[in-house]
């Protein structure tokens, strides 16, 4: 099933992301510089974009095979988020930085560099997987809630991606009053 | 999202004003009402609200915040903490705090928006029953005033309640269509002789009264981030286009009475930087939900009322009632099209008005949100990717279920006092609800579980889970803590909703109820509202 730029679009119309400059102003160009990661360390700090990369690597872990067109759904939904919603910015920028940390550490590399399987072992590792999402908690919470959840919310509230598993209209998305009085498609 | 998504405490001017005809405490459903009704009649309105002004804007993001697992839902309308803090010693727990929300709007920016009216056998349970007491009014005395609230409140509903009471006009918006899982229902229910019929939606099904039409959020409860759904905000801004004057975070901490007692002079009210202020009226309206209302009034104490305003038969606080649900679901081998939208769209009155043996109203409901919301589920997951959306899919697709409540009666041991041992943000005894089951209650939980199971029988539901008498839990409807009579030794507020005691002392509230019905109260409390607001302009 392949997930488009629309798609992305309308998960960030439901969460009443797309502000008045709508959907034309989400571009990689238009993300904030700097790291607002609140790091010491700015060689160490995540950036905007290195986030945006960050969020689509995850996606390719825990999105499942079905679904296509991934980079541009994340990146697109990724931008949105964070263009607008600052406090998102930092807490990702913050957990991402975190997770290098341990990237580095274990695999020499960061989070973004390291091929999927090394990515799906070391969010394995730092105990993401099985930690309960927590934007103010443990490096393995914060990971959870800032980098696992986002990708999965944008997935399954969208119609793509609630169809998937068999709604088209999922909690979350505006899809109107049809929907749940119809049967099951044949 | 913290505190710092409602609006700011900012430069707000939370002083006084001067002449005003009404104080009304309370900006929730019966609050705004009054405050719009009598502002459009002229008078001069002051609302206080405890709570804060939650931006229209910021809720979407309260949505996504009550579908992410992360958040606490109390957290959704920024309850708790020592503001909201509460006992409950009673023989059940009692969830305060899961059970409304402070703000402008109130309880009504988190319900679930099913609006019907009382049965004519509600105001009658005693002479019709011999239990729980009757009312001073009847049916026939609110009738006019449910339709009014229906127009306000924009009801979308069909007349095809063979059981309800009598209607003079059809409601104010078309029903919403029946679910795909009405239709799985239907067949079973016509099998065992159950006849289903729509559900009163204060939620729009077109556009209505400067709202939209209901887009299929599906996150109804706890937050509708369209609008659709009616909450009392909207009667906030009316009642200030009307020139009211609402002011937010302003807790009332008790009202003052004059020289003779029988006058309530001011409510003393504190603002964010812990400044009291008196905001003195010529009438004044209680309006803050069935636990504050007798709190306040007990915090009120005075020589003059040693035991609390309005107090004087003892029973403020006292014959604190709520609805109890029951339920049961399970899976069928078919799928079901649940959590598409968070209403209702089918129930039965059926059984409403029985004829078993000792047993209260039953209100039945046939849920279209039975089961996991996918993507609620992804999110607490600890699977990825293909074997997530196997689990998903697994979990998803199949449920189904029915609800119900059921009435308590009215008891005197059940109450809303004061914890004296405990105080809130401002040194105030916080309220201590003290909450038990009946037998009867209790029956009528069973009885309608039995209802419920020979449907989902019929239907081939494998039934997973039962909500009963064991299990039951409140519907967070407060009921009956200043009930209305016309005797001042059985009752604290008079038919015209206000307190025997007080001349110039309303209510409008599900507090003063006499007994609870097995209805979702809202349409009440609005009809009553409006009730009082007539009565309090006459006084004026």
């Amino acid at each position: 099933m392949e997930l488009s730029r629309r798609d992305a679009l309308a998960v960030l119309a439901g969460g009443g992301i797309l502000g008045a400059a709508g959907a034309t102003a989400l571009s990689r160009e238009s993300l904030p510089d700097g790291t607002d990661g609140g790091h010491d360390d700015e060689a160490r700090a995540a950036s905007p974009a290195e986030l945006v990369d960050a969020l689509v690597a995850t996606a390719h872990v825990v999105y499942p095979s079905e679904v296509s067109n991934v980079d541009e759904f994340v990146e697109t939904y990724a931008t949105g988020r964070i263009e607008n919603r600052p406090e998102y910015r930092e807490g990702a920028l913050a957990a991402l930085t975190d997770l290098n940390a341990h990237a580095t550490l274990s695999y020499d590399g960061r989070y973004v560099d390291l091929d999927r399987d090394l990515r799906a072992t070391l969010l394995d590792e730092v105990g993401v997987k099985t930690a309960e999402p927590n934007p103010d908690g443990t490096t393995a919470e914060r990971v959870r809630y800032y980098l696992v959840n986002e990708p999965l919310y944008a997935l399954y509230a969208s119609p793509t991606g609630g169809t998937l598993v068999g709604i088209e209209n999922p909690q979350g998305h505006p899809g109107g009053t049809e929907s749940y009085q119809r049967g099951p498609q044949s | 999202m913290t505190a710092d998504s409602s609006a700011p405490v900012g430069d707000v001017d939370r002083r006084p004003s001067e002449r005003v005809d009404v104080c009304i405490v309370g900006a929730g459903p019966a609050g705004a009402l009054v405050a719009h009704r009598l502002a459009a009649d002229g008078y001069d309105v002051v609302v206080l609200e405890a709570g804060p002004r939650f931006e229209f804007e910021s809720r979407q993001r309260r949505m996504e915040r009550a579908i992410r697992p992360a958040h606490d839902d109390r957290s959704v309308w920024e309850m708790g903490g020592d503001r909201d803090a509460y006992s409950a010693s009673g023989e059940r727990f009692y969830p305060l705090n899961r059970a409304r929300v402070k703000g402008v709007g109130g309880t009504t920016l988190h319900w679930q928006g099913m609006v019907m009216r009382l049965h004519e056998s509600d105001f009658e349970r005693r002479t019709r029953d011999g239990v729980g007491a009757d009312w001073p009014i009847d049916y026939a005395d609110l009738r006019p005033f449910y339709a009014d609230a229906e127009a306000e409140l924009g009801v979308a509903g069909a007349s095809d309640n063979p059981f309800g009471p009598p209607r003079e006009q059809p409601h104010p918006l078309p029903a919403f269509e029946p679910s795909y899982s009405d239709s799985l229902f239907a067949e079973a229910c016509e099998e065992v002789g159950v006849a289903m019929h729509s559900v009163p939606n204060a939620r729009n099904s077109e556009a209505y009264d400067g709202r939209s039409a209901c887009v299929g959020y599906g996150t109804c409860k706890p937050v509708c981030a369209s609008g659709a759904k009616y909450s009392a905000d909207h009667h906030v801004r009316k009642a200030e286009e009307q020139g009211a004057r609402v002011v937010d975070r302003v807790p009332v901490q008790r009202l003052e009475t004059d020289d003779s007692g029988d006058r309530v002079t001011a409510a003393v009210y504190a603002t964010p930087d812990g400044t009291e202020h008196r905001q003195a009226a010529r009438q004044f309206v209680l309006a803050a939900g069935g636990v504050e209302i007798p709190r306040l009034l007990l915090l009120s104490r005075s020589p003059d009322h040693p035991d609390g305003l309005a107090n004087s038969s003892g029973l403020v606080g006292r014959y604190f009632m709520d609805h109890c649900f029951a339920g049961m679901g399970g899976t069928l081998d078919r799928e079901t099209r649940q959590n598409h939208v968070g209403f209702l769209t089918s129930e039965s009155h059926q059984f409403y008005d029985n004829d078993f043996e000792d047993v209260g109203p039953i209100k039945l409901e046939f849920l279209n949100y039975a089961g996991p919301s996918p993507v609620e589920m992804a999110l607490g997951g600890d699977a990825w990717g293909d074997e997530m959306l196997a689990t998903l899919r697994g979990a998803y697709g199949n449920n189904i279920a029915m609800g119900g409540l059921v009435g308590q009666l009215p008891r005197k041991e059940n109450r809303v006092t004061l914890d004296t041992e405990r105080t809130d943000d401002h040194g105030n005894p916080v309220p201590d609800v003290q909450w038990s089951l009946d037998a009867r209650t209790k029956r009528t939980l069973r009885t309608a579980n039995d209802i419920q199971r020979s449907i989902l029988d019929e239907l081939g539901v494998d039934i997973g889970w039962s909500v009963g008498p064991e299990n039951t839990g409140p519907a967070f409807h407060h009921m009956g803590t200043t009930r209305m009579g016309t005797d001042p030794g059985t009752s604290v507020v008079n038919p015209r909703l206000r307190t025997h005691d007080v001349a110039n002392l309303s209510v409008a509230s599900s507090s003063v109820f006499v007994t609870s019905g097995a209805m979702n109260p809202t349409l009440t409390i609005a009809a009553l509202a409006l009730k009082a607001a007539d009565h309090v302009a006459d006084d004026l």
